[in-house]
C-alpha cells in the first residue's frame, strides 16, 4: 500500500541498533506514533508526586508476593491437627487455613519474609493511597478537568481498603477472627436485611466454615481486578489531562514544565520502584508484622487485651468505641413496632465513613458551585493560598484522626496512665470540638503564611545580618528577592467573594443566595498577592522611613 | 521592626486588597537559568559520579548474593529453631533491601548526577477540540433521534421496567449463599438435653466444674457439657454459648424478681459475648466487680446483673440459670432467657417467643 511495502522503494536503514529495534516494532506493530507522543513527555518533578507512586509500586509489590502466597495458602476451614515445626502450637486443632499461614511462616523458606513483604506493602499501599488524596485535596488538583479522576481515586481508597480487610481475615488466627466477629456485629445490626446478610455471607451462623474461601476469592480476584481496571482508568486519565504542576516561575495552566520522560523521569520514576521495594524488604526483614503464631487458631472464646485492627479499619472501629450504648438512662439501641433498631452500632459503623466518602466524592462539585470557577486549572494551589479548602481539608483530617486515635483508647489509657474511660470523654469531645478548632487554626495560619509570603516578597528575606548606622541605630538587613523567587510567592489569585447573581429569568433565586453567602465564607478573609505598584512604594518607603526613625531618635536625645 | 506589614488590613480586619488586573500583577518571568552541576562543567566529578553509580549497582549484586547465601544455606527442618527463621527472615530482608536499594539509589543518583537536568516546557493541548465537540452532540441527538426512543414512550417505558427486573434473578441465585437464620440464633446448647440439665464445664478442656471449687473473687470461662464432643459446628455452637462463671459475695448481688433463684451462693453465670458487636467479655475486674470487652470497652456491672455502665454497648449481658445437681456440679437449669450476642433485627421477637 504504502510507499515502503513496494519492493523497489529503498529499505528503511537505521543506524544505530536501538533505532532497528525500533523500526523492527514499528513495521509490525506501528508503535513509532506512541513512542513519539510519550517518548519525550515533559513530566513535572515534586516531591509530593511521589505518594501516587508509591501506591503504584506498593500494588506491584502485592501482586508479586501475594501470588507467591497463593502457591502454599489453602483458604480451607476444615479442623485439623498443627503438625508443622512450630512447637507451642503442635497438635493444636485448628483450621486448615491457618495451618497453611503456620506453614509459608516456618516450613516454606522465604515464605515469613513473602507473608511479611505482602503485609507492609498492603499498610503502605492504603497509606500512600490516603497521602496522595491529601495532597491532591490540598494542592486543588481534583478542580477541573480532573474531578473524574479524583472519583477513581476515592473508589480506589474504598477499593484498597476492601482488598487490606479480606486479606487481613484469610489466616483465620485469633486477632483476624474477632474482626470478623465484630464485621458480623455490625452486620447484624442493619435493619430488615441484616441478620439475612449476615448469614449469607458466612453461611450460616457465625463463624462457620465458608467464610475464609469467599474472602480470599474476593482477595485475589474480585478486588484486585476492579483496583487494577480502576489503576488503568486513573493512568490513561493522568495522561490525557497531563500532570499538573506546582506554580512558579514559567509555569501556567497553558504548559508543563519538567522533565522529558525519557530519559531522566523514567529513570528517576523507574528506579524508585526499586527504592520503595527495598524499603519494603528492610522492614519485612526487621519488623515483626502480624505475628499469626502468638494468635493462636480462632476461638470465640479467647480474646487478647489492646488488640488493634490494621491501621486503616482504624477510624470505623474507634467511632464504635466512641458511640455511647447508653445516654443516661436512655438506651441507644431501640426496639420500634417490635423491631430492633441497633442505632448504637448503625451510626457509628455508617455515619462517619458515610459522611467522609460523600463529602469526598461530592466535594469538587461543591467547590465548583460555590466558586463558579468553570475554568481548567493545571497549575496547583499552595495549600496557604486556598485557607477555606485548606481549612476544610485540615477539619476533615482532623475528624478522621479523633476516630483512629479512639480505636487505640485502651492503649493511650495504659501507656499515658490516666483513666480508660477519661480518654474516651475527651475524645467524644474531640469528635465534636476538634474539626471546628482545626478549621479556625488551620485558615489562621493559612492567612498567616500568605501574609508572611507579602513581607517576604515586598521587604526580602531576613538575613540575619545586623548593621549598625551611622546615628548608633542598630537594623538587620533585609536581602531583595530574585525575581523567579518573588514570582513564586506572588505568583496566585485570590478571587473575592462571588455576590448573588440573578438567573435566566433575571430572578435571585434561593439557592443563588446560599452559593454567595457559601462563596462569602469561602473567600471574604483573604490576602492578596503583593504588586509591583506596592513593591516600587516599600522601597520608597525605606528611604522615607529610615529618615523619620532618624528623626526620632534625634527627638530622643535632644530629652 | 521598621520594614513590617504593608500588607495592612482594611474592611474585614483580615483582608488585604489589592488591584486584580492584570496590570498590576508580577510578570511571570520564565523558567529561571538553567544552572550547571559540578559533573557537567568538571570530568572529575562526572567520574566520580560514574563510579558511584557503578559502585551502588555492585552494591545490588552483593544484596543478591546475600539472598541467595541465606535461602541455601539455612535449611528449615522439623525442628528449626525460632531464632534461626528470624535469622533467615533478616539475611532475606536485607540481601532484597541490598539488591533493590542498590538498583534504585544507583538509577536515580545517575539520572540526577549525569542525565541532562534541563527543565523544558511543553505546551499542553486542549483535551478536545470545539468541531469534535460539536459533531460528538449531533451525533449523540441523530442517534437519540432515530431510535425514536422519545416519540415512542410505550417501548422506553416498557424497556426501563425490563431492564430493573432483569437484575433480580442475579440476586436471587445467591440465595443459596446460606440458610434461612429463622431462630437458629435464639438458642444455644445450654438447653436441657433430654431433661439432663447440662453441666458448666471449663473452657477448654471440659471437665465439669463443682460449686465448692468457685471461690469468692474467682472467675471461670465455662462452656457447656458436651460441646468438646461435637464434629460440626462446634466453633458455631461454642461462639453463642460461651460464658462467664464468679463467684461474689451473696449480698454484693441484687438479683431483680425471678431472678432469684438464677444464682448459687453468691455464683452467677453471664454470656460471655458482647451484646455489642460480639467480642469476648473477657477481662474481669475483681475489685469492682466489672466486666469489661476489650474491643470497645463496653463495661458491664455485676452487682447489678451486668447492666451497661459504660461504652458502646446498649443492653446487659444475658444471664444463664444455674444450679447445683446432686454430686454438687453446677448445672443450667435452662437455656438463656433472651439471645445472647450483638443485636438483630429480629431479636426482640425472638426474646418475646422464648419467653412466652
Amino acid at each position: 500500500m504504502s510507499a515502503t511495502s513496494t519492493p523497489n522503494a529503498p529499505a528503511f536503514v537505521a543506524k544505530t541498533k536501538g533505532g532497528r529495534i525500533t523500526n523492527f516494532v514499528d513495521e509490525r506493530v506501528g508503535g513509532s506514533g506512541i513512542l513519539r507522543e510519550f517518548g519525550r513527555k515533559v513530566f513535572p518533578d515534586h516531591w509530593s508526586f511521589m505518594f501516587g507512586e508509591v501506591a503504584l509500586y506498593s500494588f506491584v509489590i502485592l501482586l508479586l508476593s501475594g501470588t507467591f502466597l497463593t502457591f502454599f495458602f489453602d483458604p480451607s476451614m476444615a479442623e485439623t491437627r498443627y503438625a508443622g515445626s512450630y512447637t507451642p502450637l503442635k497438635n493444636v486443632e485448628m483450621s486448615v487455613a491457618y495451618s497453611s499461614s503456620l506453614d509459608i511462616s516456618f516450613d516454606v523458606r522465604g515464605g515469613l519474609f513473602m507473608r511479611q513483604v505482602h503485609h507492609w506493602s498492603a499498610l503502605l499501599f492504603v497509606a500512600s493511597v490516603s497521602v496522595h488524596m491529601l495532597r491532591v485535596f490540598f494542592t486543588g488538583a481534583f478542580r477541573k478537568p480532573r474531578e473524574m479522576n479524583w472519583v477513581v481515586g476515592g473508589v480506589l481508597l474504598i477499593l484498597s481498603m476492601a482488598a487490606g480487610f479480606t486479606g487481613y481475615s484469610l489466616p483465620d488466627d485469633l486477632l483476624s477472627g474477632n474482626g470478623l466477629r465484630i464485621i458480623d456485629g455490625v452486620i447484624k445490626s442493619i435493619p430488615v436485611i441484616g441478620t439475612y446478610t449476615s448469614f449469607f455471607l458466612f453461611g450460616g451462623e457465625f463463624p462457620g466454615t465458608a467464610i475464609i474461601g469467599r474472602l480470599y476469592m474476593l482477595h485475589i480476584l474480585l478486588v484486585p481486578a476492579l483496583i487494577l481496571l480502576m489503576i488503568v482508568l486513573h493512568l490513561f486519565m493522568v495522561v490525557v489531562h497531563k500532570h499538573t504542576q506546582y506554580p512558579g516561575p514559567g509555569r501556567n495552566d497553558g504548559n508543563v514544565v519538567g522533565y522529558p520522560l525519557g530519559p531522566v523521569y523514567a529513570a528517576k520514576a523507574g528506579g524508585f520502584f526499586f527504592i520503595v521495594f527495598g524499603v519494603v524488604a528492610l522492614m519485612a526483614g526487621f519488623f515483626t508484622i502480624n505475628p499469626i503464631w502468638n494468635y493462636g487458631p480462632y476461638d470465640p472464646s479467647p480474646v487478647s487485651a489492646g488488640t488493634q485492627p490494621d491501621w486503616y479499619i482504624g477510624f470505623v472501629d474507634g467511632a464504635l468505641r466512641l458511640m455511647p450504648g447508653i445516654i443516661g438512662d436512655w438506651k441507644v439501641e431501640q426496639i420500634w413496632f417490635g423491631h430492633v433498631f441497633t442505632f448504637n452500632v448503625l451510626l457509628p459503623a455508617l455515619v462517619p465513613a458515610g459522611i467522609i466518602f460523600t463529602v469526598l466524592f461530592t466535594y469538587p462539585w461543591i467547590e465548583r458551585w460555590i466558586t463558579k470557577d468553570n475554568r481548567e486549572h493545571h497549575v496547583l494551589d499552595r495549600p496557604r493560598n486556598a485557607p477555606t479548602r485548606t481549612a476544610i481539608g485540615m477539619a476533615g483530617f482532623v475528624w478522621y484522626c479523633v476516630m483512629w486515635a479512639a480505636a487505640g483508647s485502651d492503649l493511650i489509657a495504659t501507656h499515658f496512665h490516666v483513666s480508660l474511660n477519661d480518654v474516651t470523654y475527651w475524645l467524644r469531645a474531640l469528635f465534636f470540638v476538634g474539626p471546628v478548632i482545626a478549621f479556625i487554626v488551620t485558615k489562621r495560619v493559612a492567612l498567616a503564611l500568605q501574609r508572611k509570603d507579602r513581607e517576604i516578597a515586598l521587604h526580602g528575606r531576613e538575613t540575619g545580618r545586623i548593621v549598625r548606622l551611622p546615628h548608633g541605630e542598630f537594623i538587620e538587613v533585609h536581602a531583595p528577592l530574585d525575581e523567579y523567587k518573588r514570582y513564586k510567592l506572588v505568583g496566585f489569585e485570590s478571587p473575592s467573594p462571588l455576590p448573588a447573581e440573578p438567573n435566566a429569568h433575571g430572578v435571585v433565586d434561593k439557592k443563588e443566595k446560599r452559593r454567595a453567602k457559601l462563596s462569602q465564607w469561602f473567600f471574604e478573609d483573604r490576602v492578596a498577592p503583593a504588586t509591583p505598584a506596592e513593591l516600587a512604594a516599600a522601597h520608597g518607603h525605606h528611604g522615607t522611613h529610615e529618615a523619620v526613625e532618624a528623626g526620632d531618635s534625634q527627638k530622643t536625645l535632644s530629652h | 521592626m521598621g520594614n513590617h506589614s504593608d500588607g495592612s488590613p482594611n474592611h474585614s480586619g483580615t483582608v488585604a486588597t489589592a488591584g486584580q488586573n492584570e496590570v498590576e500583577k508580577f510578570q511571570d518571568p520564565g523558567i529561571p537559568p538553567h544552572r550547571l552541576r559540578l559533573a557537567d562543567t568538571d570530568p572529575k566529578a562526572a567520574k566520580r559520579a560514574e563510579r558511584q553509580v557503578a559502585l551502588l549497582f555492585g552494591i545490588s549484586v552483593v544484596g543478591t548474593l546475600i539472598f541467595l547465601v541465606a535461602y541455601f544455606a539455612i535449611d528449615l527442618g522439623e525442628d528449626t529453631a525460632i531464632a534461626t527463621i528470624r535469622l533467615q527472615n533478616a539475611l532475606l530482608g536485607i540481601g532484597t533491601a541490598f539488591a533493590m536499594l542498590g538498583i534504585g539509589t544507583g538509577i536515580v543518583h545517575w539520572a540526577k548526577a549525569l542525565m541532562p537536568d534541563h527543565e523544558v516546557s511543553e505546551e499542553r493541548h486542549a483535551i478536545r477540540t470545539e468541531e469534535d465537540r460539536l459533531a460528538a452532540v449531533r451525533i449523540v441527538d441523530d442517534i437519540v433521534e432515530e431510535t425514536g426512543i422519545k416519540r415512542r414512550p410505550l417501548i422506553r417505558n416498557t424497556l426501563l421496567g425490563a431492564v430493573a427486573l432483569a437484575p433480580l434473578p442475579a440476586l436471587a441465585v445467591f440465595g443459596d449463599l446460606g440458610p434461612r437464620p429463622d431462630n437458629t440464633l435464639a438458642h444455644t446448647m445450654w438447653a436441657p438435653q433430654d431433661g439432663k440439665l447440662k453441666r458448666l464445664t471449663r473452657d477448654p478442656d471440659g471437665t465439669p466444674i463443682k460449686a465448692s471449687d468457685v471461690t469468692i473473687g474467682s472467675a471461670f470461662h465455662v462452656i457447656p457439657e458436651g460441646l468438646n464432643e461435637l464434629h460440626e459446628g462446634k466453633l458455631n455452637e461454642k461462639a453463642k454459648a460461651v460464658v462467664l462463671l464468679m463467684r461474689l459475695n451473696p449480698e454484693s448481688l441484687n438479683p431483680s424478681a425471678g431472678r432469684e433463684d438464677w444464682g448459687y451462693n453468691g455464683i452467677v453465670a453471664y454470656s460471655k459475648i458482647c451484646t455489642h458487636v460480639g467480642c469476648p467479655v473477657a477481662l474481669y475486674e475483681q475489685q469492682t466487680h466489672h466486666l469489661l470487652c476489650p474491643c470497645h470497652q463496653s463495661t458491664f456491672d455485676l452487682t447489678q446483673e451486668c447492666k451497661v455502665i459504660f461504652g458502646p454497648a446498649s443492653r446487659p449481658l444475658p444471664q444463664l440459670p444455674i444450679a447445683v445437681d446432686a454430686e454438687g456440679y453446677l448445672v443450667a437449669t435452662s437455656d438463656f432467657h433472651e439471645p445472647v450476642g450483638p443485636s438483630y433485627w429480629e431479636r426482640d421477637e425472638h426474646e418475646r417467643n422464648i419467653n412466652a
